[in-house]
């Protein structure tokens, strides 16, 4: 497919990555974003870099540690993590995570409170135990999104920022064009990898795609000691501490907001920033009296399972939907990886992916939101 | 797992959220004169009324300049919290008044956010306003805020200018006067309208020396009676010239020299080129502002239920853009201080790294990385400071870019060869005051909020390792980790 153009819809981290790979190959490709590279959940998000219940998993470990080198751009990969338990329950439930990984080969070791207290500074005596993840990490989100969008430029790709979507052109069973306000982009093949406007983009085609979008929060607190392992979770808490010592951390219920085709209209943050702020207290008591200095939310879609979609339409069959559901920051390596496959080859070459097909929620019933209370606050 | 289960969301913020502590009809944030007075207004009108005020903060927040730009000049009386406390008592005889008429006043505490339903968010009991104090947090419903907030010093950078001893006008008029507490004797002042004016006619009457005023116009800028009375005074102001570097030792500032040459002896360096509406809960909250030069800046633009006094509200229209006389001193400073002038201070982002775009020094700088721009971002579209600050961190800091953030717009328009009102700000968020985790902290947190609590979406299948899907261990996955997450 060498010289071939591809339009991807959707400058986040997952369509970037789809189009720094797409490049890679030497293909011609073209990122439209409605605004601004990363300017939702992909800069919006923990960073975290750890899914080990995807089937991009070891794509996603093989690949962060050499991101930095192969973008050209610092993303600030940080390796491994820490996840420390605060109650009796958390310290079964997070055990029983531990064992889990042991029996999947991912190297764990189980941490006792002075160890944790040694391997997390910020930590108090305060907690029940933890366990450490020989695997994983983090990395920042905006400067991982950004890097993304310079590796693409570098090898040729363009980027078309304030040019949201309006439309397609179709001839054969293949989509022809995509269409902005004031420019038509000629194709050969197109990603959808718009996020929560993925339905609507969708429907043009009649196609449903079962998403649901919600709002989540993070607080950041300023810098902090740096301590030797920053990527520290636990309490039902998710979160890193950057490079510059900041504790930027999220977790807690979402809010479920209806989003039309222009995307969010806002992302407001909350009180919600008081219930996290108590839990980093009590995670990292040594740190509480840090101060608090933002909080922000993001909008996520998940699919009724909470897996993503990464799938190639059968018509039009030049049509390749990419959905994280909610998770996409750290897979996205893998991800792009995975669609830059579908788009040339029609096939994931490293992992088989069959799992994350939109066939698999053929049964799914047309008001399932509805029936499991995934719906907005009326 | 069949994805047709009916059922409720537990994980979902509804119906989970603390109430407000307590509901008035009209709050108002600010009790200086326009506050006190809209408080008093309200309360004869009939209303119940809470007035709070931020004033006295602590030492450790004048310390990172909140609210005004102090530049560590403060003597230690300001780390006396009683005494801090009566002075702003006394400071402002129409607080008695307005107790005595029945308003509800808290002095130091702080409002650091307003929430409200709308875009985005539908799951908040009522509108409320984010209280704090020394102590604790809390959260107080209102039909209607008025926000009496002030306006701040727009701060502006030059070598050396992250040294003690380099505040605002307002930061030096408030320890003149409120006070008692400004630890320096001899000021030189930046600007030549009527704040610099003022500020330099009050620094002779509190005693002080005023070594000069320095102007990067070509005749003083304010009101001619102010400038005869300066003279009369034997206070000059050196026009056509900016101020280049600041020399210090310990203690601060002992000298500035200017693009002319001079080098002039002072401790004090004040920076009085302009004074920003104080609208960092208006932009936290999403409420309209708009540009408008001759009122400082962005003022906010009044909605049925917010409303802006004071200054807040926007400076005197004195005929006066304000807006081109700072983007003026920012071109003049531009050309006189090296490309490694700091110019965000809690981030020491300098001048060549913000429009280079450049990451912080603890990240390498790989030449594909070197070779990038604001002038290659400008490529994709026009100039984001968000964006801008994302990459550089410049206003990420603890500051919470009250130093840098206007300076920053405004250097980025200067590069980008635009009007300054095509940048869009970077944003205020909540807290908008620097808050301690553990007063922030909700610890009267109500049941349902832990019972709805998971880490992230409660989605019982979302975690389940791929190699375990249909087998024992899936079932065992969501026992122990979804237990009544959906019913």
């Amino acid at each position: 497919m060498s010289g071939s153009e591809v339009v991807i819809i959707g400058g986040g981290v997952t369509g970037l990555s789809a189009g720094w790979w797409l490049a890679r190959s030497g293909v011609k490709v073209t990122v439209l974003d409605k605004f601004i590279v990363g300017w939702e959940a992909s800069g919006r998000n923990g960073g975290g870099a750890s899914h080990y219940s995807s089937p991009l998993f070891d794509e996603e470990q093989r690949l962060w540690p050499q991101m930095d080198e192969l973008l050209g751009y610092p993303t600030e990969h940080q390796k491994e993590r820490i996840l420390i338990a605060m109650t009796e329950r958390q310290w079964e439930q997070y055990r029983f995570v531990a064992e889990r990984h042991q029996r999947l080969n991912h190297p764990v070791e189980l941490l006792d409170v002075k160890q944790v207290q040694e391997a997390v500074p910020l930590a108090g005596d305060n907690c029940f135990g933890g366990v450490h993840y020989k695997f994983g990490g983090h990395a920042n989100p905006q400067r991982s999104v950004q890097a993304y969008a310079w590796a693409l430029q570098d090898l040729g790709g363009k980027i078309m920022q304030h040019s949201p979507v309006t439309g397609f052109e179709t001839a054969g069973g293949k989509v022809t064009a995509v269409k902005t306000a004031n420019v038509t982009y000629g194709c050969d093949a197109v990603v959808v990898a718009a996020g929560p406007q993925i339905p609507q983009l969708m429907a043009q085609f009649g196609i449903d795609i079962p998403l649901a979008a919600a709002r989540a929060e993070m607080i950041i607190t300023e810098p902090a000691p740096m301590m030797p392992l920053g990527g520290v979770d636990g309490h039902k808490l998710y979160g890193r501490q950057t490079l510059r010592g900041n504790l930027a951390y999220g977790g807690g219920p979402h809010e479920w907001i209806d989003v039309d085709e222009t995307g969010p209209a806002a992302r407001p943050s909350t009180p919600l920033a008081r219930n996290l702020a108590r839990r980093l207290a009590e995670l990292l008591p040594k740190a509480a009296h840090l101060n608090v200095i933002r909080s922000w939310a993001g909008v996520i879609e998940n699919s009724p399972d909470g897996r993503p979609i990464i799938d190639r339409l059968s018509s039009p069959d030049n049509v390749i939907v990419a959905s994280m559901s909610s998770v996409g920051f750290g897979l996205s390596p893998a991800s792009g990886h995975a669609i830059r496959d579908l788009v040339i080859d029609g096939k994931c070459s490293f992992a088989d992916i069959d799992i994350l097909k939109l066939s698999r929620f053929a049964g799914l019933e047309p008001d399932w939101r509805e029936k499991r209370g995934w719906m907005p606050i009326a | 797992m069949d994805l047709n289960f009916t059922g409720t969301d537990l994980c979902a913020i509804n119906g989970t959220r603390s109430p407000a502590e307590a509901h008035y009809d009209v709050v108002v944030v600010g009790a200086g004169p326009s506050g006190t007075a809209a408080a008093l207004e309200a309360k004869q009108a009939g209303a119940s009324v809470l007035l709070v005020d931020e004033n006295p903060v602590s030492g450790a927040l004048m310390g990172n300049d909140v609210p005004l730009y102090f530049g560590g000049r403060m003597t230690a009386a300001t780390q006396n919290s009683e005494r801090m406390l009566e002075a702003v008592f006394m400071s402002m005889p129409a607080l008695e008044q307005a107790m005595e008429a029945g308003v509800e006043l808290l002095l130091g505490t702080s409002a650091w956010g307003v929430y409200r339903n709308g875009p985005g968010v539908q799951s908040l009991p009522e509108q409320v306003v984010g209280l704090a104090d020394a102590e604790r947090s809390w959260l107080v419903g209102f039909n209607r805020i008025v926000l009496a907030t002030g306006a701040r010093d727009l701060s502006l950078a030059f070598p050396g200018w992250n040294q003690p001893g380099v505040m605002g006008a307002a930061a030096l008029q408030m320890l003149l006067t409120r006070y008692s507490a400004f630890d320096g004797h001899r000021v030189l002042i930046l600007g030549s309208h009527d704040l610099a004016l003022e500020t330099a006619l009050m620094a002779i009457e509190h005693g002080l020396e005023v070594a000069g005023l320095v102007e990067v116009r070509a005749a003083p800028q304010g009101s001619a009676e102010l400038v005869a009375k300066l003279a009369a005074a034997g206070i000059s102001v050196r026009c056509n010239t900016a101020i280049s570097s600041a020399q210090g030792g310990i203690n601060g500032i002992e000298a500035a020299t200017l693009s002319s040459g001079e080098t002039i002896a002072c401790d004090t360096i004040c920076t009085a080129v302009g004074l920003v509406p104080a609208i960092e809960l208006v932009d936290a909250m999403h409420g309209p502002r708009e540009l408008d030069g001759q009122r400082g800046g962005y003022v906010p633009r009044g909605e049925a239920n917010v409303s802006a006094v004071g200054l807040c509200a926007g400076l005197v229209d004195r005929g006066f853009d304000h807006v081109e006389y700072r983007m003026e001193w920012v071109r003049a400073l531009a050309e006189v201080c090296a490309p490694d002038t700091i110019i965000c201070q809690c981030e020491e982002v300098t001048r060549a790294d913000l429009l280079g775009v450049q990451p912080p020094n603890y990240l390498a700088r790989p030449p594909a990385m070197c070779a990038r721009s604001l002038e290659t971002l400008l490529d994709d579209g026009p100039a984001n400071q968000d964006q801008i600050k994302r990459l550089t961190r410049a206003g990420m800091g603890v500051c919470q870019g009250r130093r840098c953030r206007d300076q920053v717009a405004m250097l980025l328009a200067l590069e980008s060869g635009q009007p300054f009102g095509t940048i869009p700000l970077a944003s205020h968020r909540a807290p908008v005051r620097p808050l301690p985790m553990k007063i922030l902290a909700d610890w009267n947190e109500p049941a349902q909020m832990e019972a709805a609590w998971d880490v992230w979406f409660g989605i019982p299948t979302q975690w389940v390792p791929v190699e375990d899907i249909g087998t024992p261990f899936e079932d065992d996955h969501r026992g122990m980790l979804y237990t009544g997450m959906y019913e």
